[in-house]
């Protein structure tokens, strides 16, 4: 199985394989993987503090977050998991919107009208059926219009490859040679389970086979070589030359979410050696050997990454509380009448609640997990 | 939660003898209570397996299946691939096998993709084998919301399945309940979806016996006596309604308070014989109002009891809406308030 490697651990690039970026993209990235890992840090801050919901890190992930939407025009579609901060900052999706999101408020997964980047999915593996979907729509309208076809992007890790979904998923692309880029996020733990129970394949990019599509393994911590892959498969996608299944291999430093503890199921040297592998710190290094970058630069970056992360925090925690009635609105376009007459019964109920002082104190409530 | 001494005690006649096994009480929480349970059973019979995604090491992510990887090793406490579908189909067969496969489910919102096995085989397979295959097999979910958690974490999906034939379905509101209940589950010659409420996993404590005993599934407890109104829930929601019965208390009305805990079968006889007696009825539930639990029940009442009736049955739910993020689920859950006056618009009547 074809395995591609650009960067080395330390910073050194494969000269058969330079890089096919401009040296103001190349910072373009570092800047968004580097403010991507301060927003990470800060989210697991803040649900430590009682300030967010649980959170989904990313942290160790910023190559196959930030580069693959790179490679995307904002035509095209973004579909993503629930592990997403930095591929929707790439996308422009704001933090202030994660956060609002995972601190319980569907306005925060709200879409923009001009934007193609898809809440997240929480249940695994269940977005590929519908973002392979939105690929054939994509493919039939270049068809109708004679043009060259927007791409769909459609992220899982590598627990969702043992899902049903996956299969039919990239079954139908194949078949259908769907203008679809399966980017999979082997970040080598699906909560507690190692990835040798998902799968006794030595990698997941050969099931690409099986559905006659193209495949290939990266090293998910070099960003060039996520880069160069995900690349040459939007090319593909969109000249119409079908599905490409691209397995980045990188690892999650944190913990599945903020209600995990992964110290209960792999070791610390585990960790320690991965640490050594993080995506930004090889790409600072090759900025450096490059003079690309200099380390007044990097303060620079650092102090504007806080800015970036701070004022969004601010932005979330002003938002203000959502309606209660709300909930009901986006049921039907039209809504029918038990939802209606229940809507209606909510408005009173709160009404005569804040009326009344004798008003019965809320059930206590439980803990997540 | 006052002790459950009304509960119904069947004979049990251990194969071998439990070393866990003792005449002592300890008080226990839901997550331990269903972990003593699972125990015990593995103790005592040889085919019981328990399957699922992070139940090994990791102890499943309530931990209830915490430490059974370690006493009874990886061939019995088995952690599968991320597949829900998988780890139900493959329940099936092992149980038609003629082991006692005790599948873990880690949320609510992950129960979808078990549908076709469940539906399709698990409740059929019995009846198109006319005898011949038979599914005992254990679906364990967690249930139910008010626990701040993401999306698809907060579901309360009883009715599809109790709508499903040949399934039956299982909810303890109480540690006591919850031992008794998993121990039944197992020994059944059918496939049983056992829900552990969440909100009360570790928030309701209470003594339970060392001892082997099972509560036998389809019968439901009086949890709380009373003269006016029969109150009906399961799960969690069986605490809000003791809190609204005690509210109500001060007013003098006196609630009886019916905690189901088998959906399915319903334990019709209780249900009549309190109705009977108060002449009003109050459903609560978390799930959705149409189609639902509440509605069954309700049907039941009116077709078999109406002359005894005072007033309609009215049922406090969730809304026929998606379970909301969780800044808003407290206004989506029916609450103490909510329960109190649906209890007065039967008493208004």
């Amino acid at each position: 199985m074809e395995r591609l490697e650009v960067l080395d651990c330390e910073g050194r690039c494969d000269p058969a394989l330079k890089p096919q970026l401009r040296p103001d993209q190349i910072r373009e990235i570092y800047r968004l993987m580097v403010t991507s890992r301060r927003f990470d840090e800060k989210a697991f801050r803040l649900q430590r503090q009682g300030r967010l919901g649980t959170y989904a890190p990313i942290s160790g992930q910023e190559a196959s977050q930030v580069a693959p939407p790179y490679c995307l025009q904002k035509s095209d579609w973004m579909v993503p998991t629930y592990r997403s901060a930095g591929a929707y900052y790439t996308r422009g999706v704001p933090f202030k919107n994660i956060l609002i999101y995972w601190g319980g408020d569907a306005r925060g997964a709200r879409v923009a009208p001009d934007q193609r980047d898809l809440f997240p999915t929480i249940c695994i593996a269940t977005q590929i059926p519908f973002a392979v979907g939105l690929a054939w729509g994509a493919k039939l309208k270049a068809q109708k219009e004679k043009k060259t076809s927007e791409v769909v992007l459609c992220y899982f890790g590598d627990g969702a490859t043992s899902k049903a979904d996956f299969h039919e998923g990239l079954n139908f692309a194949g078949v259908f040679r769907l203008p679809i880029i399966f980017v999979c996020e082997n970040n080598q733990w699906a909560i507690s389970l190692p990835r040798s129970r998902q799968t006794a394949a030595p990698t997941f990019s050969q099931r690409a086979f099986s559905y006659g599509m193209e495949g290939i393994q990266v090293d998910g911590n070099d960003v060039f070589a996520v880069h160069r892959a995900t690349q040459a498969a939007v090319e593909r996608a969109r000249a119409g030359k079908g599905p490409t299944l691209v397995e980045c291999e990188t690892y999650r430093l944190g913990d599945h979410t903020t209600a995990d503890d992964a110290s209960r199921y792999r070791s610390a040297e585990e960790v320690a050696r991965w640490q050594k592998l993080d995506p930004i710190v090889r790409l600072k290094k090759y900025m450096l050997q490059e003079r690309l970058w200099s380390e007044a630069e990097e303060t620079k970056l650092s102090s504007e990454a806080d800015l970036v992360v701070e004022a969004a925090v601010e932005e979330a925690e002003a938002f203000a509380a959502p309606n209660p009635v709300s909930f009901f609105d986006h049921t039907f376009a039209e809504l029918p009448w038990n939802v209606l007459e229940q809507r209606k019964a909510l408005e009173e109920y709160l009404k005569e609640k804040d009326s009344r002082k004798d008003t019965v104190i809320l059930d206590k409530e439980g803990r997540f997990p | 939660m006052k002790d459950p001494v009304l509960v119904k005690e069947s004979a049990v006649h251990p194969k071998k003898t439990s070393p866990v096994e003792s005449s002592s009480t300890k008080d226990l929480n839901l997550v331990q209570a269903v972990n003593l349970g699972l125990r015990q059973e593995m103790q005592r019979d040889d085919r019981v397996i328990v399957l699922g995604e992070d139940v090994g090491v990791n102890g499943g992510v309530f931990r209830v299946t915490e430490g059974l990887q370690k006493e009874f090793g990886e061939s019995r406490v088995v952690d599968t691939p991320l597949a829900e579908l998988g780890i139900v189909g493959a329940s099936i067969g092992l149980a038609m096998y003629g082991l006692r496969p005790v599948a873990e489910i880690q949320f609510d919102g992950f129960l979808p993709p078990i549908f076709d096995q469940i539906i399709s085989h698990a409740g059929r397979m019995r009846s198109r084998s006319l005898g011949r295959f038979t599914v005992p097999m254990v679906v364990r979910s967690p249930h139910g919301g008010l626990v701040h958690a993401p999306e698809h974490h907060s579901e309360s999906p009883e009715a599809y399945f109790a709508h499903t034939p040949g399934i039956k379905v299982v909810i303890p509101s109480n540690p006591y309940d919850a031992k008794g209940l998993i121990v039944s589950a197992i020994r059944d010659p059918d496939p049983v979806i056992f829900f552990e409420p969440k909100r009360i996993y570790r928030s309701v404590k209470a003594p339970v016996p060392q001892r082997e005993y099972t509560v036998p599934i389809g019968q439901a407890q009086v949890v709380r006596p009373g003269k006016e109104v029969t109150l009906i829930a399961w799960g969690a929601m069986v605490h809000t309604c003791l809190q609204a019965a005690a509210y109500l208390s001060e007013e003098h009305v006196e609630v009886e308070v019916v905690d189901l805990r088998t959906l399915a079968p319903l334990d019709l006889e209780t249900i009549l014989e309190s109705v009977s007696r108060t002449g009003r009825a109050v459903i609560a539930q978390e799930a959705p109002r149409t189609c639902s639990l509440g509605s069954e029940i309700s049907a039941l009442i009116h077709e078999r009891a109406l002359l005894k009736l005072q007033a309609p049955v009215v049922r406090v739910t969730g809304y026929d809406v998606p379970t909301p993020l969780y800044k808003l689920e407290k206004y989506y859950f029916p609450d103490v308030d909510r329960v109190v006056r649906g209890i007065r618009e039967t008493l208004k009547f």
